[in-house]
């Protein structure tokens, strides 16, 4: 027990778990039909639940799971496990309709119209007798951790955003605060916005389908498991004192030392690689970072408009695909930036801290 | 002025039976009285707002300001030991001032990623933002963490009574060059 304990503790780095996390996400789905049958389901599920079992026999694991900021996020596991697993299942099963030719589910289902009132309404009435219900019972069993009035001179350790900012607050560990907590939490909204625009496929509306929305259904799902709920998971139960990274099972030691030592991209290459100072003027300090941004945004659309996405830029014309492929640049961009963070300890591509630009 | 003479002389019939709603139109507000008062209208309205606007930034001056000074005394120079970061006056002016083998300077306790304030860790001689991980040396240089420039240091002076006088009111940044300033370290 102490061994697995301690060899569960040696991999949790944000490194392993993230690049575990990705791989276990694209095998899921490339094994969709398999993982998805409700015996293989709740398979998984009870050895997760075994899994959380044992460990609550851990006082560490205990005392972080238990924490009443923390008992909303373990309630949202299982709802995103269960909600995930249903939708993909629902799917799945039309997906197999359809190859025989049959009508899908939803279709099949009935053609009648029902009115909202009193179907829906009703519906909706209980959800929210039984909502407010939960929250009264739960305000009353489980106290509001409040603490001592704010004082500016003293930051809490480790000081947590509110659990829906957890996933923010791991990107700003690796980007400037412009871009981690303006920039990119716009184009978050803007994204999201503006897919009806950019993606005007009519099919899987009104229905469930993985197979022919498997390219959307994965972006998306990659944007939202991997880079937002995942990075709340970790945030809310592996990030301790001075943001330190602690595995499940270990004690949050305020003097843990973790070497972070960062540098910039400029550093790197003026200085590691070519050995020579830092030039005064930051533009020439800073020409390879501009140089690879312009080449991951400027000349990386071009190549791909031309190969991988040829047919895809035929149909969707100039501007929706230059849309498109900003929106998922900057989406891969955030674990590219995490990754080059864990193998180089980079920093910032391009660093102007004279004039607040980092990036 | 004819017309209106006329109808003494001649006198008609009302209209039959006319609508409530289509009254007669009187004729007491012309075009030129209607656009004054739509001036004075205005004016009214305009001063109205300005007085309002005025009250409220008026709110943002507070006629006693509970925060201490921005100039304070730090104690002598000879209090302080190389080496050594002190901490006395972190609450209350949220400074650090640390003396090291150069001489003494003083560090703003906020962290330059996003306005927390970081510990100082005396076991492992850095100071740690509990927000994003950033880590500054004890001089203040930035090295672990997002952060990306160093903590800003106050302009440090002797007083006239051999005291450390330190003057939040102006900072030095090290990434413009600042920190050669002579007023941003006190020699010893």
């Amino acid at each position: 027990m102490d061994a697995f304990k301690q060899f569960v503790n040696n991999i949790s780095s944000p490194q392993v778990l993230v690049t575990l996390a990705i791989i276990f996400f694209f095998v899921y789905l490339k094994f969709v039909r398999f993982f998805t049958r409700t015996p293989v389901f709740l398979a998984m599920l009870g050895l997760f639940l075994a899994f959380c079992g044992v460990s609550l026999t851990d006082e560490h694991f205990r005392s972080v799971v238990t924490m009443p900021d923390n008992v909303p996020i373990v309630g949202m596991i299982f709802l995103i496990i269960f909600f995930t697993w249903l939708s993909l299942r629902k799917a799945v099963d039309n997906d197999i309709r359809m190859e025989r030719g049959e009508p899908t589910f939803e279709a099949s289902e009935s053609k009648d119209k029902l009115y909202t009132w009193p179907h829906l309404v009703y519906i909706e009435l209980l959800c929210m007798i039984i909502a407010t219900i939960v929250l009264v019972v739960w305000a009353i069993y489980l106290k509001a951790p409040l603490e001592a009035p704010a004082n500016p001179t003293v930051s809490p350790n480790p000081s947590k955003a509110p659990w829906y900012f957890l996933g923010l607050q791991e990107m700003l560990v690796y980007f400037d605060p412009w871009i981690a907590g303006v920039l990119l939490p716009s184009m978050i909204i803007i994204g999201l916005m503006a897919i009806p625009y950019i993606d005007r496929n009519p099919k899987g509306s009104g229905y469930f389908s993985f197979k022919e929305r498997k390219w959307i259904i994965t972006g998306f799902l990659f944007g939202f498991l991997i880079l937002w709920i995942f990075l709340i998971i970790l945030g809310t139960f592996l990030r301790g004192p001075n943001w330190n990274f602690f595995g499940p099972y270990e004690f949050w030691d305020v003097h843990k030392v973790v070497p972070l030592v960062n540098v910039n991209l400029s550093e790197l290459i003026w200085v590691k690689w070519l050995g020579a100072g830092l030039p005064k003027f930051f533009l020439q300090r800073e020409i390879f970072g501009l140089v690879m941004l312009a080449l991951y945004f400027g000349v990386m659309p071009l190549v791909l408009a031309k190969t991988v996405f040829r047919k895809l830029y035929m149909e969707m014309g100039m501007i929706r695909y230059s849309l498109f492929i900003i929106f998922l640049l900057v989406l891969i961009a955030l674990p590219v930036k995490m990754y080059l963070r864990w193998m180089f300890n980079l920093k910032y591509i391009v660093a102007v801290p004279e004039y607040f630009f980092n990036i | 002025m004819s017309e209106e003479q006329k109808p003494p002389t001649t006198p008609t019939p009302p209209p039959p039976a006319p609508a409530p709603t289509s009254l007669p139109v009187q004729p007491t507000m012309t075009r030129r009285k209607f656009l004054s008062w739509f001036a004075l209208g205005w004016i009214a309205f305009s001063a109205a707002m300005a007085g309002f606007l005025t009250s409220i930034v008026r709110f943002l001056f507070p006629n006693v300001l509970f925060e201490p000074p921005m100039t304070f005394k730090a104690g002598l120079p000879s209090e302080y030991q190389v080496g050594k970061v002190d901490e006395r006056f972190k609450i209350k002016y949220g400074v650090w001032i640390v003396r090291s083998a150069d001489g003494i300077f003083a560090l703003s306790t906020v962290c330059t990623h996003l306005g927390c304030t970081p510990n100082w860790l005396d076991a492992e001689k850095k100071f740690k933002c509990p927000c994003h991980g950033s880590g500054f040396r004890m001089s203040g240089i930035n090295f672990e963490g997002p952060a990306p420039r160093p903590l800003e240091r106050f302009k440090i002076e002797l007083a006239d009574d051999g005291q450390v006088l330190i003057d939040k009111s102006k900072s030095f940044h090290q990434e413009k060059g600042e920190w050669s300033d002579p007023l941003s370290i006190l020699k010893v």
